[in-house]
């Protein structure tokens, strides 16, 4: 799992690309958090066009970032779900808690 | 009466992370001889990536056990997928299964049960503390017209 971080202007943008199991979200997770502290973003894009696969390790990624952008007073969009990952999401009921475009 | 299988492959390996990829690639390719669509490909390769990480994560959290995974075809299209460890176990499945649940810290979501459960047809888990955790899912795999 590799991610690119691009932040400008208090945005930020997170690039995912790999897989997206438990083997991958540990690293994946801390470098996000690290990420986040750095920029203080009022706005976070999760882009996941680059995910060929992921599971509920997935979601516990995505919580936690929206959790981090709650305290920060900031906003979560995801975007770019491969249908596998998006199907994950919608079995979990985590489309209604989180923006997804 | 208990039906006869008509093929099986068994896979044992650690409970390293990085098995996780290999056991759902393992999974997805046994069943292929079923002619699967590609969303129930990722179904199974789903729920397998969910037990195994659960075998990995939870079963054996401060070491490395052994995890197998077994896969069989019944007649009709089912396929069932066994994963099996012999780790710490689960006190209350009724409550592990609850979605949301997890006692595994903020790197879980507590959705891994709910996932098998929706992905597949059918789901059992049984499990004695201090023992292993047994997963038997099964999934039917509608056959296409052959063209
Ligand atoms: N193989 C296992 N061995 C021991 N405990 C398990 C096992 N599988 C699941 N569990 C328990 O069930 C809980 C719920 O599992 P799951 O729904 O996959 O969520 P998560 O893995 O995110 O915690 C786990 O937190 C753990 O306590
Ligand atoms: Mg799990």
């Amino acid at each position: 799992m590799e991610i690119r971080e691009t932040a400008a202007d208090r945005n930020l943008l997170l690039e995912f690309l790999g897989d997206l199991d438990h083997h991958g979200a540990r690293d994946a997770l801390h470098q996000a958090e690290r990420a986040i502290d750095a920029a203080l973003p009022k706005r976070l894009v999760l882009d996941f066009s680059g995910v060929t696969f992921m599971d509920s390790s997935g979601i516990a990624l995505i919580l936690r970032t929206q959790q981090r952008m709650q305290l920060l007073d900031g906003s979560l969009m995801v975007r770019g779900v491969p249908p596998q990952a998006r199907r994950v999401l919608d079995a979990a009921g985590i489309s209604r808690l989180v923006t997804i475009k | 009466m208990k039906r006869k299988f008509i093929n099986e492959a068994v896979i044992e390996f650690l409970s390293c992370s990085s098995n996780e990829s290999f056991a759902r690639s393992a999974a997805a390719c046994f069943a292929a001889q079923m002619d699967p669509t590609l969303n129930e490909v990722e179904d199974i390769k789903t729920s397998v990536s969910e037990a195994v990480t659960n075998a990995i994560v939870h079963a054996y959290p401060e070491s490395l056990g052994k995890v197998s995974l077994r896969m069989r075809i019944y007649p009709d299209s089912v396929l069932e997928v066994m994963v099996k460890d012999r780790g710490r176990g689960i006190q209350d499945v009724q409550q592990a299964r609850q979605p949301m649940f997890t006692t595994g810290g903020e790197e879980r979501s507590g959705m891994g049960f709910t996932i098998m459960e929706s992905f597949m047809d059918r789901l059992s888990v049984r499990s004695t503390p201090g023992k292993g955790t047994t997963v038997v899912m099964r999934k039917r795999i509608a056959p296409r017209v052959k063209k």
